[in-house]
């Protein structure tokens, strides 16, 4: 018998479960070995030579240094892991989150100002909010890449 | 014996520990979350407990992959607060209970909830925000404190339902103890947030506000609510406030008693990423 998984329809959203927890092991302790000021150092030298200490994939390499946290949460990765990249970059919470988004700082930082955004349309995959798949990467970046397509 | 006095919920952001730390809970962004605060710290310098119970969950800090407890119990002598990578909080060290600590894990192990006992670990922001909200910038924090960490990071993490039924354990464990002690039980985490993905940034203002009304009136039909509706309407992250349900399930009028006084109650949005909630309920003597 398979595993209950209700939470597979919720647009833009991966749930951290046993399965993606065995495919990110190795990529989630890498981030675990950056709360060390001294890995921190040795990886910020040399990205690629720190990661092939580790036995990720290399595709979770090449992810962790196009710092494309969505491909990290893809192949495995959790956001209270990844955290320690951030931390490493000097960025905050609230950058990381946004960068998952396609939109700029500024825009994420005012659509949380705003009051956050809306669960409307974003509970279900096929519905018309702005997480969904097809409204992807929001903000500016977003319209352009939109009209770009259009207009070609 | 012991008692549960009160009971206290609160968000744990660490941007708001950031704010704390580097002195800027009166910039207009910050100010309106820290007013929310203003009784609290007064109600808690009147209401000094002799213990705080204090139910968080470590965001891969002490717990990595290699070691993922349901229900933690530290009982431990003190805890260092943890370099989360941005180097450790300047706030003081966290001093336990450990004779409390060890008689509530004994009491709740065999009322058939599986603890782990934790005597050594670092505890992060889950922890130290709260204390910072309700405290300020003490040289040493009020009392002693037992943290609880409740794994909220990989899922399955516990229903609502097991988590409410654990707070009446630890209710149950607490009054069994000889010593007159006054004992807050704190549930922390949550409101509404999602960091991740393109749903980053969801905030749920009227299903959180519902969620506190039901957390007053209505914990036992609030504890039902399923795992993937906290995910779909308060976000992945918004999980969390089932740690509150711990700390509901110890008060009086779960086991029969009078409905606890709703000494204060705060709504806030958003503190980086997150729709800060907060509420104190007093068991009546």
């Amino acid at each position: 018998m398979s595993l209950d998984k209700p939470y597979l329809d919720v647009p833009g959203t991966t749930i951290f479960d046993a399965e993606q927890s065995r495919a990110g092991y190795w990529l989630n302790q890498f981030c675990m070995s950056l709360m060390k000021a001294e890995n921190r150092a040795r990886f910020k030298a040399n990205e690629r030579a720190y990661l092939d200490e580790w036995a990720m994939t290399e595709d979770q390499k090449l992810a962790v240094m196009a710092r494309d946290l969505n491909r990290c949460i893809a192949l495995g990765g959790n956001i209270y892991f990844l955290a320690k990249i951030g931390a490493t970059d000097g960025s905050s919470f609230q950058q990381m989150a946004g960068s998952m988004t396609g939109m700029s700082e500024q825009e994420y930082r005012d659509m949380m100002v705003g009051g956050g955004r809306s669960v409307e349309g974003n509970r279900y995959l096929g519905e018309d909010g702005d997480a969904q798949p097809h409204r992807q990467p929001q903000g500016k970046a977003g319209e352009k890449a939109r009209n770009e397509k259009g207009g070609a | 014996m012991a008692k549960i006095t009160a009971s206290v919920y609160t968000s744990h952001v660490p941007a708001i520990g950031v704010a704390i730390d580097q002195g800027k809970t009166q910039e207009p962004y910050w100010q309106p979350v820290f007013e929310g605060y203003e009784f609290s710290k007064k109600w808690l310098k009147d209401n000094k407990p002799d213990v705080i119970f204090l139910v968080y969950n470590d965001h891969a800090t002490a717990f990595s992959l290699d070691l993922i407890p349901t229900f933690a119990i530290g009982t431990g002598a003190e805890y260092q607060p943890a370099d989360e990578g941005w180097g450790p909080r300047p706030v003081p060290k966290v001093i336990g209970a450990p004779k409390l600590a060890a008689h509530i894990a004994q009491s709740v192990i065999q009322q058939d909830f599986d603890l782990t006992i934790v005597n050594k670990m670092d505890v992060d922001h889950g922890l130290t925000v709260p204390l910072s909200l309700m405290c300020g910038q003490p040289e040493a924090w009020p009392c002693p404190v037992i943290p609880f960490a409740v794994n909220v990071v990989q899922y399955p993490v516990p229903s609502g339902a097991r988590c409410f039924a654990l707070g009446q354990a630890i209710r149950r464990a607490v009054e069994s103890y000889d010593e007159p002690l006054n004992v807050q039980i704190w549930g922390t985490g949550g409101m509404s947030h999602q960091l991740q993905g393109a749903r980053a940034g969801l905030i749920n203002a009227a299903w959180d506000n519902a969620f506190l009304d039901r957390l007053i009136a209505d914990p036992t039909g609030l504890s039902k609510v399923s795992h993937i509706e906290y995910v779909r309407e308060a976000g992945s992250e918004g999980i969390e406030l089932v740690m509150w349900l711990i700390a509901r399930g110890a008060m009086a009028d779960v086991a029969g008693g009078p409905a606890p006084k709703l000494a204060h109650r705060f709504y806030h949005v958003p503190a980086s990423n997150t729709a800060v909630g907060h509420l104190i309920l007093e068991n009546s003597n």
